[in-house]
């Protein structure tokens, strides 16, 4: 198990460095940052002012160096737009895409689980026909145009929810998700939905034929154990790894739906920045969100290893 | 002796795309109490999906037990017929009066379900004993099946045996509530020869002790010779032929048995004397069968034999055959 967790350790870095690398060369072939920064009719000298005073005009190698040699403090410069420290942006914002992907993760796994499993214990029933209706539309339905219409029916049309922002209620210092949060977090959580009840489905279907299921129906127990305790139990371990791999994408993934709801996380900055062609912000939301991934695939893989008796006993 | 098992008339069809498989074809045999009876065929005979259809552990559909009776005689003071029951009763029964032992005890283990749970959550369904009374009561049966170190391996996974070791905690699950009936599904195909030994006599000695019928089901006539009362030859779906185990060995009826027993080696045999077998192939069981199913490879067939399906004829205490044909004297039975 110690060596299981000291290798994917070292996937987890080596993926890191590589992301830097990706992040900062990418950016380097968008254009000059200081062309946007100044008026119009600057002269060439003020331009290449700003360029030496910003650190621009240094060969790219040095640049790459300076980034990564601060990157490692958590200092990712300051933002060109805002003028504050790109990191400190970031973790203002952090909360609402948190708040965001936690809602969504949630939705998706009290309906998608019990869904799969219902649908994959009784195979063409009413459950599995709602199962794999749930999976086809879950996964088919742009996310995007999902919010639009989420938008049009209850925020506009029956005023149930607010149509944009994020409002949250304090208690005991927690700010606490409001119903503001429902629309977003049900359109960007209805493709992880579709996929966690696409997957639990499959695997029950696999696991029940397994011989040890035969073996549990051979003891005599009860429906409701066997599918608990021996085939759930079984398909948690890969819906472990899905799950991690799942909440990356969340975290991550949410520029469409921030944007659409305004909601004023990661996402939304990251929109903005890359508008703007702000360097530092870009880099330090990109680096940070490959962060959050590679350490969520890491946990995973972890959890994976304790759930996993054949692995948590390994050598 | 008396009964514990009476199978009457059993008939199971698989419903596929492909058409009727004719999987069983009326087999009927009783068990007594505490024998051993050895259920012996090639692939595809039926001697497991008899079995696991008794306790309704076939995929049902495609399976469908389209005629026959089970009388089970050791849940209470009536016999039950076990294909009649439903969930609940046929729960109560599984596991706890009628234990399986199944081939491949890797794949037959839940791998994430530590030894102890796998044993003792059977217990606590069965006789209602507490989380801690299942615990100590595994622990000895651990022990008595002979797992060393049994209180520590208690927590282990099934990973964590041998084969061997993993086949005792096998045999442990199938009678850890006292069962009436144990079926042993091919338990030792997968192990080899001197493991094979020890589960055998492990076996017998539980059975002994605990007084428990066990259905033996292999196409290993040597395990068969060393441990069976009794044996029961199906070929393609129906029984052929059913004797105590030292009657059939010395005296077999059925031409099929006695071309089984042809095509054992042989330590008396000559150095260079080959091992013969049957000619041809088992029918394909898509066909429903109108005459006996073995006619197309036994060497003794006149017309009767394509027009009908023999019944069972006694030909002696405790021996059955289901063969028109009277090989000994070389001669068609008279109707008995």
């Amino acid at each position: 198990m110690q060596r299981y967790i000291l290798s994917r350790l070292i996937q987890s870095f080596i993926m890191l460095v590589g992301v830097l690398f990706i992040v900062f060369f990418m950016l380097q072939l968008t254009g000059d940052p200081v062309a946007l920064m100044v008026s119009r009719n600057a002269s060439p000298e003020q331009v290449e002012e700003l360029r030496e005073e910003l650190g621009f005009n240094r060969p790219v190698m040095v640049q790459f160096a300076d980034f990564v040699s601060k990157a490692v403090r958590g200092d990712f410069g300051m933002s060109l737009r805002h003028h504050q420290p790109a990191m400190e942006l970031i973790l203002e914002r952090l909360p609402a895409t948190v708040e965001l992907a936690s809602m969504a993760l949630l939705f998706a796994m009290v309906v998608g689980i019990p869904l799969g499993l219902l649908g994959g214990s009784n195979p063409g029933s009413i459950w599995d026909t709602l199962a794999r209706g749930a999976g086809l539309i879950g996964q088919t339905i742009p996310n995007f145009w999902l919010a639009l219409i989420l938008i049009m029916v209850f925020a506009v049309g029956l005023g149930w929810f607010p149509s944009f922002g994020r409002e949250t209620r304090q208690f005991m210092g927690l700010a606490l998700p409001t119903k503001s949060v429902i629309l977003p977090a049900f359109a960007l959580g209805l493709f992880t939905m579709g996929q966690l009840v696409r997957f639990t489905r499959s695997a029950v279907l696999e696991i029940k034929n397994e011989d040890f299921v035969r073996t549990a129906y051979s003891k005599g127990l009860a429906d409701r154990r066997i599918y608990i305790k021996h085939i759930l139990r079984n398909a948690a371990i890969p819906l472990i790894s899905i799950l991690g791999v799942q909440f990356g994408y969340l975290l991550s993934g949410s520029i469409y739906i921030e944007t659409i709801f305004s909601w004023p996380g990661l996402g939304n900055l990251l929109a903005e920045s890359i508008g703007n062609r702000d360097f530092a912000l870009v880099q330090a939301i990109a680096f940070f969100t490959s962060l959050v991934v590679v350490s969520l695939n890491l946990t995973a893989d972890i959890a994976y290893g304790m759930a996993d008796p054949r692995i948590r006993y390994g050598e | 002796m008396t009964k514990i098992l009476s199978v009457k008339n059993l008939v199971i069809k698989f419903h596929t795309f492909d058409g009727v498989v004719h999987a069983l074809n009326n087999v009927s045999f009783d068990l007594q109490k505490g024998e051993t009876l050895a259920i012996v065929g090639e692939s595809g005979s039926g001697k497991s999906v008899s079995m696991l259809s008794l306790l309704h552990l076939l995929p049902m559909p495609p399976a469908k037990i389209e005629n026959g009776e089970a009388w089970f005689y050791g849940a209470g003071k009536e016999p039950v017929d076990l294909l009649k029951l439903n969930r609940s009763g046929i729960s109560k029964i599984r596991g706890g009066k009628i234990g399986f032992i199944f081939q491949d005890a890797l794949s037959a283990l839940n791998p994430v379900m530590t030894i102890g749970r796998q044993i003792s959550e059977s217990t606590m369904e069965h006789l209602g004993l507490s989380h801690a009374k299942a615990k100590e009561k595994t622990i000895k049966l651990l022990d008595r099946v002979g797992i060393p170190g049994a209180r520590q391996r208690y927590d282990n996974f099934p990973h964590q045996f041998s084969g061997g070791m993993r086949q005792r905690v096998m045999i442990a699950v199938s009678m850890a509530c006292n069962p009436k009936i144990v079926i042993a599904d091919e338990p030792t195909t997968a192990l080899d020869v001197t493991v094979q030994a020890q589960i055998v006599d492990l076996t017998k000695e539980l059975q002994k002790e605990f007084k428990i019928a066990v259905v033996w089901i292999t196409h290993d006539l040597g395990v068969v010779a060393g441990m069976a009362d009794r044996v029961l030859v199906m070929y393609a779906g129906a029984p052929v032929e059913i004797a105590e185990a030292q009657d059939l060995y010395a005296n077999p009826q059925h031409p099929y048995t006695i071309g089984l027993m042809n095509a054992l080696p042989s330590v008396k045999g000559h150095e260079d004397s080959r091992l013969t077998s049957i000619d041809g192939m088992p029918p394909d069981l898509m066909e429903e069968p109108h005459h006996c199913q073995f006619a197309w490879r036994c060497p003794y067939t006149f017309d009767r034999c394509w027009k009908e399906i023999p019944q069972q004829i006694m030909v002696g205490e405790n021996h059955v055959v289901s063969c028109f044909f009277d090989v000994e004297n070389r001669r068609p039975r008279g109707h008995v």
